[in-house]
């Protein structure tokens, strides 16, 4: 029975496929091309050619299928603790000339980013290039309660327009609703006005695109989509991965599938741009057999390509957010999407397959995004959750003492543990006083998480593992 | 023959108990940890009948070669001593040594101070011319930090590579009275070595001395055949003990230290390791046998050391580094029995300080323990899946413990100060110290018993509480934690 639903969900999803990559610069109209005509496509080399283009229904404009993440910029080693990380400007104006120049034109950002730093560094690297060879996006990320009123709101955007060196927003969005569910949502955006504030920004032209960025609470969503009528949304960004295209409820019991949300923004034609196509990274690096059989599937192919050409291929997507810190990242994600080829029958199959046994393994659901930090006793949240994830990845998590690789396992768990995260910052010093909840955009319950991997890690030290 | 035979034992011998020092994994003291324990102070202070009879059987059949062999100290004199011989003119090089007779009352005065002072509890002082503790020390302060050092280049290495083989070791704290004291030994027995082959052996060690007039009874030495001998000196003048009163073709046994280098220089083969008439044995060992009676079965006072001074963490900036509380009582790790029982027989070797693992242990810069093994958890804390201080203690100052009795253990008690404590103040709602503790001894309360909104406050059943320091350790108050650790001068089981 689980597979027949399964290949459904993967006809349904295909349906998409073979629209959007027909369709890849006439835009959705809506039209049902077969299979065959997905399968032409593909034929063509990867990597070689043009940079794939989807088309914005509403101002006609071509966006890159690749959009530049700005949440992740690179920056100067040897930032003290305590301290904001100095930008690397010098490399953020190379990774944002090179990308410009390989066709990358749709460049993510928010005021949040980088402890504050994204869109200064991105205004400095884009003021460099005309303004019309690219379009921005940035949020209004009033998350704190002492910036939710009308003033404060009103002058972090204007502070973004300053930041980016900019006098109009391409793509302005209302930043992670859902977060803190209705409540939330109307303190930061209708209670003050800041929505209709925005709405009449557009009118005046300084916003050309108006959409919002959804994680949380799915009532939030449905609430935003029903007032489409209203507002008008130009685009909005989801959560979209092959995992959770159908699982996003077993990554994180709070999210809804990647499926559900897309195909409501599909139904009212409104474009999405896609975030976390990685999972935060957790997409890039899998266990080493489903590595293997990627590579096995496609040699020449990074196992992070997969995920790209998977967020790609549904024909309402507009684009796919990549955080690229390093010139490889960037390189490799113009390979997978210069054109992007998108997936055929068996690939999808393969994935969902693949996602299944993902899921089999227990990775903790953190996308590293660094929300949660500083956490006040010093504790380095995201890098035990990651060295936790890739000890799971690897094999590393043994499951009792009898497991034949157990002393081989506890050691790379316990040395590679003391190696990502120094001691003073490991799991044993969280009081669960649980600042860091409330942050966190998956969810994750992180004292709790803490306490479950620090026994882990005493059972391992005690040798006391089931 | 016979001196290539000693040549490689005591290098096997002198590798291997460095190697226990230098050995953070734990590896070396589990293969060889024995070896330690086959030093004769340490053997006597933990009245180890087996390694006492070893060693007394091996000096009465064979002689000294306590002293050429297992004596760490020894062989490095050795080793310095043939350095000696490679530099300089030829002159100076060959036969530099000659026939003296022995410097008895120093010897006698210097073993009846070790005595005295073992008897009176004087601990850390008498460990000053303890021949193993002296090397442990030595090693512990100069080699380790070196191959630390080493180690972490390797990790460095292995992470690049994604190898687990070998990771990062915190370096331990130098303190310069640590090196103070290591330097001048090093440079004492050092001179000694350089100038006087094995002068210190035979003037001031006491295990030298006690094993001097033991192995005057020994079955097999050295001994010149009077009419092969063409009385030519060469062994004496190439004697490092100048033990060899060659014009009278005479051995002073208490000063030989079975090294067989006269055997090997004779050219006309008169000397021989062989059977000997032990008609000429003097009363003394009577003597050593007293001594060595006394010396194990020393009961006495000690004093109770307090703790003090700053240490500061390796780790990174903004988590202010923990501070050393001031303790009223000093703890001693599981094993040590009593604070007594480890001033007592601990001759300061840092073997167990080499081998914590946690940070707990390090030297005491305290006057009355100088360089003993202090318990402290600014750095870690006294893991339950450890042992290992008690393992290879060799003096019976840590006396071996499994890990289910060091559980029942109490070492300490926990003491809150609700005046530093987040909780207790309704700063943060954190019973940290609560759920961390492996006792399950502390639980945490309302402050104003009848207030409903009453913020809490943890409090420590002592009965249950083993002191092992997970509270204090992780206790996010800083630099001062809001719980820590009083010692038990009497270590009790739950």
């Amino acid at each position: 029975m689980k597979k027949k639903s399964n290949n459904i969900d993967r006809r349904s999803f295909l349906k998409f496929v073979g629209a959007g990559t027909a369709l890849a610069v006439a835009g959705c109209a809506g039209s049902k091309k077969d299979e065959s005509s997905n399968a032409a496509t593909s034929a063509t080399g990867a990597g070689e050619g043009e940079m794939t283009y989807r088309t914005n229904p509403k101002t006609g404009e071509k966006v890159s299928i690749l959009g530049y993440g700005c949440m992740r910029l690179p920056t100067i080693p040897g930032t003290k603790p305590g301290e904001v990380a100095e930008i690397d400007q010098e490399t953020v104006n190379e990774l944002v000339d090179y990308a410009l120049e390989h066709g990358v034109n749709y460049f993510d950002t928010s005021p949040a980013y980088c402890q504050g730093r994204s869109e200064g560094a991105m205004g400095i690297a884009l003021s460099r290039h005309p303004r019309d060879s690219y379009y921005i996006a940035t949020k209004l990320s009033n998350f704190a309660p002492q910036t939710w009123s009308r003033e404060k709101s009103i002058e972090m955007y204007r502070n973004s327009l300053k930041e980016l060196k900019t006098d109009y927003i391409d793509y302005m969005l209302l930043h992670a609703i859902g977060m803190g569910g209705m409540e939330q949502y109307n303190g930061r955006y209708v209670d003050n006005g800041i929505l209709d504030f925005l709405a009449s920004e557009r009118e005046a032209g300084r916003i050309k695109n108006l959409g919002f960025s959804y994680h949380g609470d799915v009532e939030v969503f449905n609430y935003l989509l029903s007032l489409h009528d209203k507002y008008k949304w130009d685009f909005v960004q989801i959560q979209l991965n092959y995992v959770d295209w159908l699982h996003a409820k077993e990554v994180n019991p709070r999210n809804t599938d990647a499926e559900y949300l897309y195909n409501e923004l599909k139904k009212r034609n409104i474009p999405a741009v896609i975030m976390e196509p990685l999972l935060g990274g957790r997409l890039a690096s899998v266990n080493n057999h489903i590595a293997a059989s990627m590579k096995q599937r496609r040699p020449d192919d990074s196992i992070a390509s997969w995920a790209f050409r998977f967020a790609g291929s549904p024909d309402g997507v507009l684009t796919v957010l990549s955080g690229m810190t390093y010139m490889d990242h960037l390189k490799d994600n113009l390979r997978t999407y210069s054109p992007l080829q998108p997936l055929d029958d068996n690939e999808l199959d393969f994935l969902e397959k693949t996602a299944q046994e993902i899921l089999s393994y227990p990775t903790v659901a953190c996308n590293d995004c660094k929300y949660c930090m500083p956490c006040p006793y010093g504790l380095d949240i995201p890098g035990i959750l990651t060295h936790y994830n890739k000890c799971v990845n690897e094999g590393n998590v043994p499951s009792g003492k009898n497991d034949p690789k157990y002393a081989q396992a506890k050691r790379a768990f316990l040395v590679g543990y003391d190696r990502a995260v120094p001691k003073l910052r490991q799991a044993n010093h969280c009081i669960a006083c649980g600042k860091c909840k409330i942050h966190c955009p998956q969810g994750i319950d992180i004292p709790a998480q803490m306490a479950r991997i620090d026994a882990f890690v005493e059972n391992l030290k005690q040798d006391t593992l089931a | 023959m016979y001196k290539i035979i000693r040549i490689v034992l005591a290098l096997l011998c002198f590798v291997a108990i460095t190697l226990l020092f230098l050995d953070f994994t734990g590896t070396a003291a589990s293969l060889w940890g024995w070896l330690a324990k086959l030093q004769f102070i340490p053997a006597v202070l933990s009245l180890n009948i087996v390694a006492l009879v070893v060693i007394v059987l091996l000096t009465v059949v064979f002689g000294r070669i306590y002293c050429s062999v297992i004596c760490p100290l020894g062989v490095m004199q050795d080793c310095i001593n043939w350095l000696r011989g490679k530099v300089g003119s030829k002159k100076s090089r060959k036969n530099r040594f000659a026939f003296k007779p022995p410097l008895t009352p120093v010897r006698i005065i210097v073993l009846a101070a070790f005595v005295v002072a073992v008897g009176c509890g004087f601990m850390s002082i008498a460990a000053l011319i303890e021949p193993y503790s002296e090397f442990g020390r030595i090693v512990s302060t100069f080699l380790a930090p070196v191959y630390d050092w080493g180690n972490n280049l390797l990790a460095t290495e292995a992470e690049q590579q994604g190898s687990y083989l070998f990771y990062q070791v915190s370096p331990k704290a130098v303190m310069l009275p640590a090196v103070i004291l290591a330097g001048a030994t090093f440079v004492i027995v050092g001179a000694f070595a350089w100038f006087d082959g094995r002068g210190y052996c035979n003037k001031i060690c006491p295990v030298g001395t006690i094993l001097g007039y033991l192995s005057q009874v020994s079955i097999l030495k050295p001994v010149i055949n009077t009419s092969l001998c063409n009385g030519c000196r060469k062994c004496e003048r190439n004697c490092k003990a100048s033990c060899i009163d060659a014009k009278n073709h005479k051995i002073d046994y208490t000063r030989c230290v079975a090294c067989m280098d006269c055997i090997n220089n004779c050219s006309t083969g008169a000397i021989q390791y062989t059977v000997r008439r032990t008609h000429t044995v003097a009363a003394e060992p009577d003597d050593s046998r007293r001594t060595f009676i006394a010396t194990g079965l020393i009961f006495a006072g000690a004093l109770a050391s307090k703790a003090e001074d700053k240490l500061t963490d390796g780790g990174m900036a903004v988590i202010i580094p923990k501070q050393k509380p001031q303790r009223a009582s000093r703890i001693v790790p599981p094993g040590a029995v009593s604070v007594r029982n480890l001033e007592r027989h601990c001759t300061s070797c840092q073997l167990c300080i080499s081998e914590c693992p946690n940070g707990v242990l390090r030297p005491s810069m305290s006057m009355s323990t100088f360089m003993q093994p202090e318990v402290s958890y600014e750095h870690g804390y006294c893991r339950p899946e450890c042992t290992r201080c008690s393992e290879v203690c060799p003096a019976g100052a840590i006396i071996a413990v499994d890990k289910a009795e060091k559980a029942v253990t109490q070492v300490g008690h926990a003491v809150v100060d609700t005046d530093l404590c987040l909780s207790a103040k309704g700063e943060e709602k954190c019973g940290k110290c609560s759920r961390t503790c492996p006792a399950e001894a502390i639980v945490m309360v309302k402050v104003e018993e009848d207030n409903e909104e009453s913020p809490l406050m943890p409090v420590v059943n002592e009965s249950l509480c083993i002191g092992c320091g997970a509270c204090e350790n992780l206790c996010p108050v800083n630099p001062l934690s809001a719980i820590h650790v009083e010692g038990h001068s009497v270590h009790r089981k739950i």
